[in-house]
């Protein structure tokens, strides 16, 4: 029996209302936690859980909280990253469109543990329809009283505002995401000082991803050692995967950590199997940053062992077999899916993306793009290879955020795992009669 | 006071002092280069990447190393602290990585552009550049633009590194010069075309380390290593007066603010100063300034060289670079 935390409840009718999420269970953590709880108690609570950043980088999420300075007297801020813009990863929108008040009552449990009285959700500008849906769940959150002041007639008072972005990935990363909300031009800034110490106008912040602060109603109510009952070892809790590709059954599906990516991939309760019978090709198993692998690496790690859906298995092996489990966007290569011009595609979207605040990335992604352009349209030569794999590690690491990183790792992998293909290319242009995945006319009606 | 090493030179420096500005106190070749970082102005810096260094131990109570090279300009000292720049392979390796960023979209025109001579990026890429280039595909191009009626912008040449952005915004008034637009297109502009047209705008000349920014006044009437630069001074109400005038002859062909040993301006200078005193009667001259070594305006002052018939490695020279500089100034100005 798979055990669910987040989509417990999604097949309710009309669970996106107040009144029914309400008759779920929902918000009952938020009366636990301002009746029963210190704001301490509950922090403990989720660094008990284990729950790891749901953004991407799997930071611990209660020791991200305890790094905020509780010692300035200035406000406090919790921001919710719903900026969700990583190719491959759509797991934020569904929560917010399908169970918008989980997030909210995620929300005031946080701020309340972090002692904020303002907290804000910056929507990604593309989820236009997103923001109406959430603004329709903070008012019913206000006219029952769980939000505003003198929440549940305690004298905790906490506002949630819903801010939306311009369209630019870069805001995503948090630094970005807090000068964009300040109204600047979306860069990000060079750290340290982290936002738990300077973050939002200067304040304390901390900044954490959607389906990170879904969670916390849970582990509010079940406590964290409850949570961490869920998923395995350090990878504690569920997941949400958002898998598309060339599968069967594409779609957002919470898995419980720990779950085989064999089983992931091939059942017909999640992916389904390849579609029309076709052999796997390749996986980027975490949003289009992470590494990708091919068949053989990503079900089995180098050493033999099965891999599963956790942090630590994913990224056995380093870079050099491994790759991450992101933020869980599930993208899935079959046979026919060229390789190359799928990288180039990635490169593209990331010289797109690039803010031009520093030059590694500013002018690497750019010149990556040219490259991989140059070689898909056969006027490659072998030398180009080595070049994209020099420049990738050039950029790797000398940025000042980690989209210069999310730039070269999906090249380099690409490289690393299939040269055969690349240097086919080079000799053999014409050859390729493989193509792009999630081009429009490969989607059948 | 904190104790931190950088290439094997230890060195006391206040709490609040960067890598960059302690290895400054050093001196020398343990210097990392800086493009975008500039001390007089609040924010700058961490953008170009060309003073990434190597943090070898973290300080004495946690003596692990960072792990990624760091920005110096922007990476406080720690007691203890042990900072690799050029005893690091990896730091110099990443150096000319950067250095080569910077130029696949530069332009070269240096034959043609008024900065060369006294451009921190040709100095830069003299020291770290590779000979060739790996880069084939089309530079990005810009128009050229005036703003206003004294400064004129070659966007090809910009190499972003918001110096002055943040001039503009720390000592003009109204804030009406940015970056519009993102990624490798990303432009220095001002707001719908508007005229710079502050007292202090000339100061974004002096600022940038490229010729992106240059002074109309001064545009193609002479070459840099040609001009002597002077130290004048005149009563200003605006500033202080004191400026580098750089004369060919009896002539004053620019005036510049006075710049360090590390390219940076002593003193911020206003426009009139700038642009409109160029007659010898407008300034007191009082000294020739100091010219380095490395300098091209050094060009054809060398010292009278014997050929050697052993060449000796670098530190068994019997000439000091201190003595070798002062023979030069007293060559250029004697």
């Amino acid at each position: 029996m798979e055990r669910k935390i987040l989509l417990k409840h999604l097949d309710v009718p009309g669970i996106r209302t107040f009144g029914v999420f309400r008759s779920t269970g929902g918000y009952r953590s938020v009366e636990h936690a301002l009746k029963n709880m210190t704001p301490d108690e509950v922090v403990e609570e989720v660094k008990e859980s284990g729950l790891r950043g749901r953004g991407g980088a799997g930071f611990p999420a209660g020791m991200k909280w305890s790094f905020i300075d509780r010692k300035s007297n200035k406000p406090r801020y919790l921001i919710c990253n719903a900026d969700e813009s990583e190719p491959g990863t759509f797991k934020d929108r569904y929560l917010m469109e399908k169970i918008p008040h989980l997030l909210i009552e995620g929300m005031i449990c946080s701020c309340y543990a972090l002692g904020a009285n303002t907290g804000y959700i910056y929507v990604r500008g593309e989820y236009k329809y997103i923001i109406g849906i959430l603004n329709e769940a903070i008012r019913e959150a206000y006219d029952h009283g769980f939000l505003g002041k003198n929440i549940l007639g305690s004298n905790y008072n906490l506002d949630i505002h819903v801010h939306s972005g311009a369209g630019a990935y870069i805001c995503g990363e948090e630094t970005a995401l807090i000068e964009s909300l300040e109204g600047k031009r979306g860069n990000p800034r060079i750290k340290p000082p982290f936002p738990a110490v300077v973050g939002l106008y200067g304040c304390p912040t901390v900044v954490n991803n959607v389906e990170t602060l879904a969670n916390i109603g849970f582990i509010v109510n079940h406590g964290g050692s409850e949570f961490a009952r869920y998923g395995m070892g350090k990878s504690t809790g569920t997941k949400l995967i958002s898998a598309c590709g060339n599968i069967n059954n594409p779609g957002v599906y919470e898995i419980e950590l720990g779950l085989s990516v064999r089983e992931f991939l091939y059942d017909p309760k999640y992916c389904g199997g390849i579609k029309n019978g076709k052999e796997l090709k390749a996986v980027i198993a975490g949003g289009s940053s992470v590494p990708i692998l091919p068949a053989n690496l990503i079900l089995q790690t180098a050493a033999g062992a099965e891999r599963l859906m956790t942090y630590e298995s994913l990224a056995e092996g380093g870079f050099v077999s491994g790759t991450m489990l992101g933020s869980g966007g599930f993208i899935v290569y079959d046979e026919d899916a060229c390789i190359v011009r799928n990288t180039w595609n990635l490169a593209r979207f990331y010289h797109h993306e690039s803010c031009g605040q520093c030059s590694p990335c500013r002018e690497g992604t750019g010149w990556m793009e040219n490259v991989l352009h140059r070689i898909e349209n056969g006027h490659g030569r072998q030398k180009d290879i080595d070049l994209l794999v020099s420049i990738a590690s050039k950029i790797e690491g000398n940025t000042i955020c980690p989209l210069g990183d999310a730039a070269a790792w999906p090249v380099a992998s690409a490289i690393r795992h299939f040269r055969h293909e690349f240097e086919e290319h080079v000799l053999h242009p014409e050859r390729c009669g493989r193509n792009e995945i999630g081009k429009l006319e490969n989607v059948e009606s | 006071m904190l104790k931190v090493t950088i290439d094997n030179h230890t060195i006391e420096v206040e709490e609040g002092t960067t890598i960059l500005q302690a290895a400054r106190l050093i001196g020398g070749a343990v210097v990392p280069p800086a493009m975008c970082y500039y001390s007089k102005l609040k924010e700058s810096g961490g953008k170009c990447r060309t003073c990434l260094v190597k943090v070898a131990q973290g300080s004495a109570r946690d003596p692990r190393p960072m792990p990624k090279l760091v920005a110096s300009c922007r990476t406080l000292v720690a007691d203890g602290m042990v900072v690799q720049n050029i005893t690091s392979p990896e730091v110099l390796d990443t150096r000319k990585a950067i250095v080569e960023f910077l130029l696949i979209n530069h332009p070269l025109d240096c034959p043609v552009c008024d900065q060369a001579g006294e451009c921190q990026l040709q100095d830069l890429s003299y020291d770290n550049g590779r000979e060739g280039t790996r880069f084939e595909e089309a530079k990005r191009t810009f128009k050229v633009v005036d703003i206003g009626d004294k400064i004129q912008l070659h966007m090809n040449r910009c190499i972003l590194c918001y110096r002055c952005v943040y001039t503009a915004n720390q000592l003009t008034d109204k804030r009406s010069h940015g970056i519009l637009y993102r990624g490798d297109v990303a432009e220095i502009s001002t707001y719908i075309q508007n005229d710079i047209t502050n007292d202090f705008s000339g100061n974004m000349i002096d600022v940038c380390p490229v010729g992106a920014l240059t002074d109309k006044s001064f545009r193609f009437k002479n070459r840099v290593w040609f001009l002597k630069p002077m130290n004048a001074s005149r009563s200003c109400s605006k500033c202080s007066g004191k400026v580098t005038a750089w004369l060919r002859g009896e002539e004053i062909y620019r005036v510049t603010g006075r710049k360090d040993q590390f390219d940076e301006v002593e003193e911020f200078i206003c426009n009139e100063c700038r642009f409109d005193k160029k007659e010898l009667t407008d300034w007191t001259i009082e000294s020739p300034r100091n010219i380095q070594r490395a300098s091209v305006i050094s060009q054809n002052h060398y010292l009278k060289a014997k050929n050697p018939s052993v060449i000796l490695p670098l530190e068994n020279r019997t000439v000091s670079m201190e003595d070798f500089d002062k023979e030069i100034n007293n060559e250029l100005y004697s």
